[in-house]
């Protein structure tokens, strides 16, 4: 069964699709191309293929049934008595989908003690939350709470099931989408419905964010899908409120959880938290020095704000992970974004990008943060940075 | 450049680089700074297995020879020529063991050094005694099952830190240098002090020591070779860790030519990168030349005495001299391509200036050196002629 | 104690760069690697062993080269090395993935800790490791940050890094776990270590050999699939100020606050938005 290959009369030998291919899979011969055993089937070559000489035959394993499938819903994820912050964003998007899809929104909601998180989340515009209030349903770990939603995703069928793409919520579909056997797009970055076809546009970066993909589940339910916190515009209240319905889901049994919670530590205070800050000051590798952290900190503290780093400043044990922005670290949607001696990979970009004002400083005029940045000072950041401080006022 | 390396020696090489980029490049200037010994890097050879490629198989070595702890000792000190030296120098403490050693002291310390569980040294300069190593007055005078040693070594590289020592002294004074013998004795035997640790232009990353020896008794097991065999302990030793110099000075060279090359695309002048001048350019071609020339001759020295030729002492010596005087150039012609800026400590290549200036001095002055090599030369002119 | 970790050979996507003129990904050059986070996942199952004894065998799926990468694992002193290997899983995504390791872990029997990397750089999505905890029934915690104890009874105490700090758990074995960064500094390999692994002998799985749905598995086992691949625009980029540090900050001031737009915390607070 080939599930791709070269139409060798199509192919006229241009060489594009080796250009893209990151698995090396792709290889020449006799002037045509030929697919070798490294690849993946990931599709970039059938993308830039001018010619139509890459064809993918998708066959899938059997699905449910679609048509029984309806509705948009999404994960209420909870802790310490209030709604993530990824919660709001996450309505927002169903509330985009179901102006194209005309469908109802309806929230999961698990824990003990939740009855005001479900008005909260009616307030925000959703149609129906599908409760279940137990003492042994706990925050911190997904063993029972993975269990739960399967079970309602299975009873309630929605076509669409999208969570946040917080730690939990990473833990959590995964393991939902392979007891329901559907598929899961993860850190989606768009969701859009298919005119046609009514199917959801998963778009997401790959390759650490050097490209992006656009992803469908066409025959299995429900279509999921996380998005990452920052990365989605929250959904205001509805202006003037809004009547949507509580479902007790009593009779749902709650298994046993398996994972005990011991203790939660909570991270030292009196740093301010990177990912809700409005003005955040990051330094990576060209500040040489760990010690020289000093100068972001002063700048972040004149602005009353974070400190963030890049990935190549945390590798190097400058700075605890918890304060990297980019693709494997946090994604940050501050007001003012401050890049200090950052170069500005693609990762990092990846993590900050959407910042509403981005100010880079670095010496080297080539560097690739100037390409995102609003506004830029080639200069040395040992003069420049302590020279804002001073005009600040600081 | 391809030097034909087997799989084998490039596995070596590239663990080395590995170590060298990721381990030592980011803590080489804390430790010149400091001067403090790098365990932790000992620590990370060891693991790696790294201190096992120049002893034999049947000692828990992995049997390699010269050439494989040159290619170590070059890839270290790109990074850093002081800590590179702690491996280095340890290497030249094991190989008289390795040459003239019994089967017991061998199974005794090689196994210990292969694992890097220890360290070894090599002691045989005096106050009063450099180039002219003939006037040595340690003594170790032989007293019944034992030895007494008295004197003092200086200048000892490891001294303090290596748990073995190799020591050049006197065990007849009547006959001069054909009356001194080697011996090992144990950090820590009664007797045995070390001197303060010295304050050095360079290789900082690297400890050395005086050795102070006050009727220190050692048991007559402990002699290496036979007795009055001492200086040609100490000569065949050189000769087979003159290469490991050469591949430290030949690493403090490349290291420093590879900055140089980086800097000068980066670095713009009059619009242009400074790389697009003639007048640097030439200059990193002569270092780069010159670089290549030394390898050549070090290489080509380590594989002679891992084929076991007999006649050693020349290609070792012209290899020590000729690396260690390229080594000083290109690192002052790095400096001069940086500019100011080389002149600043915050920029590495001052430290690799510092560092190659030990390579010419010591484990043989280069003045030394080149009388080896004429002596060499007129010996094999006469032979010939005769 | 019988430990498995699971790790994937990547292309080292840190590398990879986009051609500015065809705006399409750059392949040349950039090499295959075990995928960072697997490192950990190994130097973690590595201690453990050291720790409580047992042995720890690598898997992987993919193709043949895969080898080298496990071949790099065995280098670090991994006990066996398993590679899943067939044209059928060809174009799996994360759930026939999991469903295929799941299969290759339950044909070695008994692995009572299961580790990999929080994710893998290429997909960075994560979601295998829930996956084939789901397959082989047994529970999964991401983002360990540190094992504290495993106890003789089986049960084993552990730190999960959040968003806002960390919480312990505690679990019986068997259990899959996800590791992050913080959890260790992954060793060197050693020479010895290297010249085993050129000679040790991998067991290669194909299909037949393991307990599989041929339906569930590579392509046809994929729920989703791409699409369309698009570089993402490049970004126009802005206003630059150069010269001396005084004068280009006081130009750069001057002009943020023409604009209107806070910044620092007094102005901030006026509610500019």
């Amino acid at each position: 069964m080939e599930s791709i290959k070269i139409l060798l009369d199509k192919c006229v030998g241009c060489g594009l699709c080796l250009k893209v291919c990151a698995y090396d899979a792709l290889e020449w011969v006799d002037k045509k191309v030929r697919i070798n055993e490294k690849c993946t089937i990931c599709g970039a070559c059938v993308d830039v293929c001018k010619f139509d000489a890459i064809e993918i035959t998708r066959r899938s394993f059997k699905g449910q049934e679609v048509a029984a499938y309806s509705g948009i819903c999404v994960f209420a994820e909870h802790r310490g008595g209030e709604l993530s912050s990824v919660v709001p964003e996450i309505i927002g998007a169903a509330r985009q989908l179901k102006e194209s899809l005309g469908k109802p929104i309806s929230a999961i909601l698990l824990g003990h003690e939740i009855k005001d998180l479900a008005e909260e989340l009616i307030a925000y515009g959703v149609d129906e939350v599908w409760m279940r209030d137990d003492a042994k349903i706990g925050e911190f770990a997904e063993d029972v709470q993975a269990d739960l939603t399967a079970k309602i995703l299975q009873e309630k069928k929605p076509e669409i099931f999208l969570g946040g793409g917080t730690i939990m919520g990473r833990s959590l579909l995964p393991r939902v989408a392979a007891r329901l056997l559907s598929g899961l797009t993860a850190d989606c970055t768009e969701l859009t419905i298919d005119d046609e076809s009514k199917l959801l546009r998963q778009t997401r970066p790959a390759f650490g964010g050097n490209i992006m993909a656009t992803i469908l589940c066409e025959n299995h339910r429900p279509q999921m899908a996380t998005v990452r916190h920052k990365v989605m515009k929250a959904a205001d209240k509805v202006d003037g409120g809004y009547e949507g319905k509580i479902v007790s889901l009593d009779h749902l049994p709650v298994p046993e959880p398996r994972i005990e919670v011991l203790e939660f530590v909570p991270e030292e205070s009196g740093t301010v938290n990177l990912a809700e800050a409005d003005f955040i000051v990051s330094g990576g590798r060209g500040l040489k020095d760990p010690k020289n952290f000093v100068l972001v900190e002063s700048l972040a503290k004149a602005l009353n704000g974070a400190v963030g780093a890049s990935r190549a400043a945390v590798d190097a044990g400058w700075i605890p992970y918890s304060h990297q922005v980019g693709q494997t670290g946090k994604t940050v949607n501050p007001k003012i974004y401050v890049a200090c001696g950052i170069s500005g990979a693609i990762q990092h970009l990846a993590g900050m990008k959407s910042s509403d004002l981005i100010i880079a400083i670095n010496s080297d005029p080539a560097a690739p943060i100037f390409g995102a940045a609003h506004y830029g000072i080639v200069g040395d950041l040992f003069e420049v940075v302590p020279e804002i401080v001073k005009q600040l006022g600081g | 450049m391809n030097y034909f390396f087997s799989e084998e020696q490039e596995m070596i090489r590239e663990l080395a680089a590995k170590i060298a980029k990721e381990k030592i490049e980011p803590i080489a200037a804390d430790y010149d700074e400091s001067g403090a010994f790098p365990w932790e890097i000992v620590e990370i050879l060891a693991k790696s297995d790294l201190f096992r490629v120049f002893i034999p198989e049947e000692y828990d070595g992995l049997g390699g020879g010269i050439l494989e702890m040159s290619l170590v000792v070059e890839e270290l000190s790109k990074a850093c020529g002081g800590i590179a030296l702690a491996y280095a120098a340890s290497g030249l403490g094991a190989i008289p063991i390795m040459l003239f050693g019994n089967e017991e002291q061998k199974k005794k310390y090689l196994p210990r050094l292969a694992a890097g569980e220890m360290l070894a040294a090599f002691g045989l300069t005096e106050p009063d005694a450099g180039s002219d190593a003939a006037a040595i007055k340690t003594t170790a005078k032989p007293d019944g099952d034992e030895y007494v040693i008295n004197g003092t070594k200086q200048w000892i590289t490891n001294g303090g830190e290596a748990s073995i020592y190799t020591v050049i002294a006197l065990t007849d004074p009547t006959r001069g240098i054909r009356g001194s013998s080697a011996l090992m004795v144990e950090k820590g035997t009664p007797g045995f002090d070390f001197g303060k640790k010295e304050n050095k232009m360079g290789i900082r990353g690297s400890v050395t020591r005086e050795l102070v020896f006050q009727d220190c008794r050692i048991p007559k097991e402990n002699l290496l070779g036979r007795e009055g065999g001492g200086f040609l302990v100490a000569m065949k030793t050189f000769d087979q860790s003159r290469p490991g110099v050469a591949a430290q000075a030949l690493g403090i060279a490349q290291g420093a030519l590879d900055k140089a090359l980086a800097y000068a695309h980066e670095r713009h002048q009059f619009g242009k990168p400074i790389s697009s001048f003639q007048g640097i350019q030439f200059m990193l071609a002569d270092m780069a030349t010159q670089v290549e020339a030394a390898r050549t001759l070090t290489y080509q020295a380590a594989r002679t005495i891992d084929a076991g030729a007999r006649n050693v002492a020349k290609i070792s010596s012209m290899a020590k001299v000729f690396a260690s005087d390229t080594a000083m150039k290109v690192t002052t012609d790095a400096v001069q391509i940086f500019g100011g800026y080389g002149y600043m400590k915050e920029y590495p290549v001052e430290k690799m200036m510092r560092d190659a200036k030990i390579t010419q001095i010591y484990e043989g002055t280069n003045q030394i050196q080149r009388e080896v090599i004429a002596l060499q030369m007129i010996r094999e002119s006469m032979r010939k002629k005769g | 104690m019988n430990i498995v970790v699971c790790i994937k050979q990547v292309p080292d996507t840190t590398n990879v760069k986009i051609n500015p003129e065809t705006n399409t990904l750059v392949r040349a050059g950039v090499e295959s690697i075990i995928n960072p986070f697997d490192m950990y996942a190994l130097e973690e199952g590595l201690r453990v062993r050291e720790q409580h004894g047992g042995t720890v065998t690598v898997l992987s799926m993919g193709p043949p080269q895969v080898e080298e990468a496990l071949r790099e694992a065995i280098s670090l002193g991994v006990d066996e090395a398993v590679l899943l290997s067939d044209r059928g899983f060809a174009g799996a995504d994360t759930l026939a993935t999991a469903y295929t390791l799941a299969a290759g872990i339950r044909k070695l029997g008994g692995a009572e800790i299961i580790f990999m990397g929080r994710q893998a750089i290429d997909g960075d999505t994560g979601q295998v490791g829930p996956g084939v905890a789901e397959n082989l029934m047994i529970p999964h915690i991401t983002d360990i940050r540190k094992i504290e104890s495993i106890a003789e009874d089986g049960t084993i105490i552990v730190e999960r890094m959040l968003e806002e700090g960390y919480v312990r758990l505690k679990t019986s074995l068997p259990v899959l776990l996800t590791v992050v960064k913080e959890i260790n500094e992954p060793r060197l390999p050693s020479l010895k270590g290297k010249l085993a692994a050129k000679k040790k002998e991998i067991t290669t799985y194909v299909e037949e050999d393991l307990d599989l749905d041929s339906e569930r598995i590579g392509l046809t086992g994929s729920p989703t699939w791409v699409q369309k691949i698009f570089t993402p625009p490049k970004p126009a980029g802005g206003k630059l100020f150069q010269g001396e540090a005084k004068e280009a900050v006081a130009a750069l001031l001057a002009e943020l606050k023409s604009a209107g737009l806070p910044l620092g915390a007094k102005e901030a607070d006026n509610g500019i938005d």
